[in-house]
């Protein structure tokens, strides 16, 4: 089921005039945000389908920039997301795609500064709701419902025991979690629905595991 | 009290002796683990936040920046204070101008509760305040009425779409007024059963209505479609409350809109490409507002 709480339909409270095109962008832009885990210096966002057409009307691009910041979908500065993203120092450039997305309202978020980047396609399903559907070219499908702990590892034997029994130490019960990888070998990613919250420290001690590139919850 | 289909949520409800938002209320304790009194406050603060809108749509002078729409609320309700005779009845304007306040704040970037989505807005807030009026109605009822309306939708979103880019004005307008429909017949006494039937009468009328908003923006006509969704649910109510049946069952009403937007072009679906934003003034619209680059 897509939608699990009554607050998905009735709801969010937010600053209109689209809850896909605005409520929605505005949480795929903070998920970027999240999973960049810091105030990025560049950005490049790439609108697809209905995005690309209506995004101006919508006001998309203000709304992704107000989730660039950080901000919540009421937060009543994201009308005025693009002039406080560049007074942060924050560049974004848009581009619209013709390209025909599987899903109509998605968004592909880059985001950089000089520690690093990372890629993020959101999709916004209706009402709000939207799903991260693929980071750093992993295919995976996160609601943004529950914390999820995202886990960049070489593919080899061991990562996925290393990281569970961190977890399991620390009397933290596994919901659901996906592997996926770009080939064998290569670098892979698990996402990880935990039941409780993963803290700073486990986040550590995961990060600093033989063959664990990085470590972010979103 | 999992329930996946509106015939589920109604049989569950007539089982037990239950309101359709007492079934809401309980399924989201379970499944979400949180105890009723944080549900509640936090469905009474989307009320809240509701009647604000109203408010403002109804006092303040709304105007959004496209300038293509704001000021009908106001306008409707003093012909409904002042005109010698109404045609539609003074219950069906308070309906309208309430929903007309409401999307009128949403266009000009105010804060609103997606009820299911922004564009839809108007309609659940319009037709619960105005049922509450009329009837009498606490604030425990009216803040019931939104679990009752978030118990249909729930329904709906989970088996067909509530997004215009997937299904067009029938999944965003279409499910608000059928959701408002069935609150409202919980606010005036009717059964589950009755609430039910309202939604399949409120949303056949809504199907095949397709997402064209001019210029792309959620305003025309969505500010209009709104108004006519809260008088639509009204009706619809009123006719479920009178015994009136819907001959397809509702779950199938659903899923006839769910194949229905399947169908339509995509120039029909949010894309401003078709439908109202292709007319002449439309295009005309477009190019004043966004200049000619577009």
């Amino acid at each position: 089921m897509k939608y699990r709480t009554v607050f998905d339909i009735i709801g969010p409270v937010m600053i209109g005039p689209s809850s896909s095109h605005t409520a929605g962008a505005a949480r795929i832009g903070r998920a970027a945000r999240t999973i960049f885990g810091r105030k990025p210096k560049r950005s490049v966002i790439t609108l697809y389908g209905s995005f690309a057409q209506t995004y101006r009307g919508h006001g998309t691009d203000v709304a992704i920039a107000g989730g660039l910041l950080d901000f919540d979908t009421f937060d009543k500065r994201i009308v005025n997301a693009l002039e406080i993203a560049k007074e942060e120092g924050i560049e974004i450039t848009f581009v619209e795609s013709d390209e025909v997305p599987d899903h109509p309202n998605t968004a592909r978020i880059y985001l950089e500064d000089e520690q690093g980047s990372v890629e993020v396609v959101g999709i916004s399903i209706g009402g709000g709701k939207m799903e991260i559907v693929e980071l750093n070219g992993f295919q995976l499908s996160l609601s943004g419902n529950d914390p999820v702990l995202l886990v960049l590892h070489q593919d080899q034997y061991g990562a996925v025991a290393k990281v569970a029994s961190v977890l399991a130490e620390h009397e933290i019960n596994i919901a659901f979690m996906q592997v996926s990888r770009k080939e064998k070998g290569s670098q892979a990613l698990m996402s990880i629905e935990t039941d409780q919250p993963v803290e700073m420290e486990v986040q550590h001690k995961i990060g600093n595991l033989p063959g664990i590139h990085a470590v972010m919850i979103l | 009290m999992k329930f996946r289909t509106v015939a589920e949520l109604v049989e569950i409800a007539e089982k037990e002796g239950l309101k359709i938002s007492e079934v809401m209320i309980l399924h989201e304790i379970e499944v979400m683990n949180r105890p009723r009194e944080e549900i509640f406050a936090g469905m009474e603060h989307n009320l809240t936040v509701m009647e604000q809108a109203i408010e403002r749509g109804l006092t303040e002078e709304i105007r959004s920046h496209s300038g293509l729409t704001g000021g009908d609320a106001r306008k409707i309700n003093e012909y409904k204070e002042n005109a010698p005779v109404l045609l539609s009845g003074s219950t069906i304007l308070n309906a309208v101008s309430r929903a007309t306040a409401v999307s009128e704040v949403n266009a000009a970037m105010g804060t609103i509760v997606a009820t299911p989505t922004a564009g839809a807005c108007g309609i659940l807030p319009g037709a619960i305040s105005t049922a509450a009026e009329k009837l009498g109605s606490d604030r425990e009822t009216k803040v019931r009425a939104l679990f009752t309306a978030g118990a249909i939708g729930f329904c709906i979103a989970n088996n067909a779409c509530i997004a215009g880019a997937a299904g067009g004005c029938q999944a965003e307008v279409g499910s608000a007024t059928a959701m408002a429909a069935a609150a409202v017949v919980e606010m005036a006494g009717g059964t589950p059963t009755m609430s039910g039937e309202a939604v399949a009468i409120a949303l056949k009328n809504m199907l095949g209505l397709v997402c064209d908003p001019v210029a792309g923006l959620v305003e025309a006509p969505c500010v209009k479609r709104n108004a006519m969704g809260a008088a639509i649910a009204m009706v619809a109510a009123d006719m479920a409350m009178a015994g009136v049946k819907s001959i397809i069952p509702t779950d199938e009403v659903i899923g006839a809109m769910f194949k229905i937007g399947q169908m339509m072009p995509v120039a029909l679906k949010e894309t401003a490409l078709g439908g109202l934003a292709a007319t002449p003034t439309g295009q005309e619209l477009e190019r004043k507002i966004f200049g000619a680059g577009k």
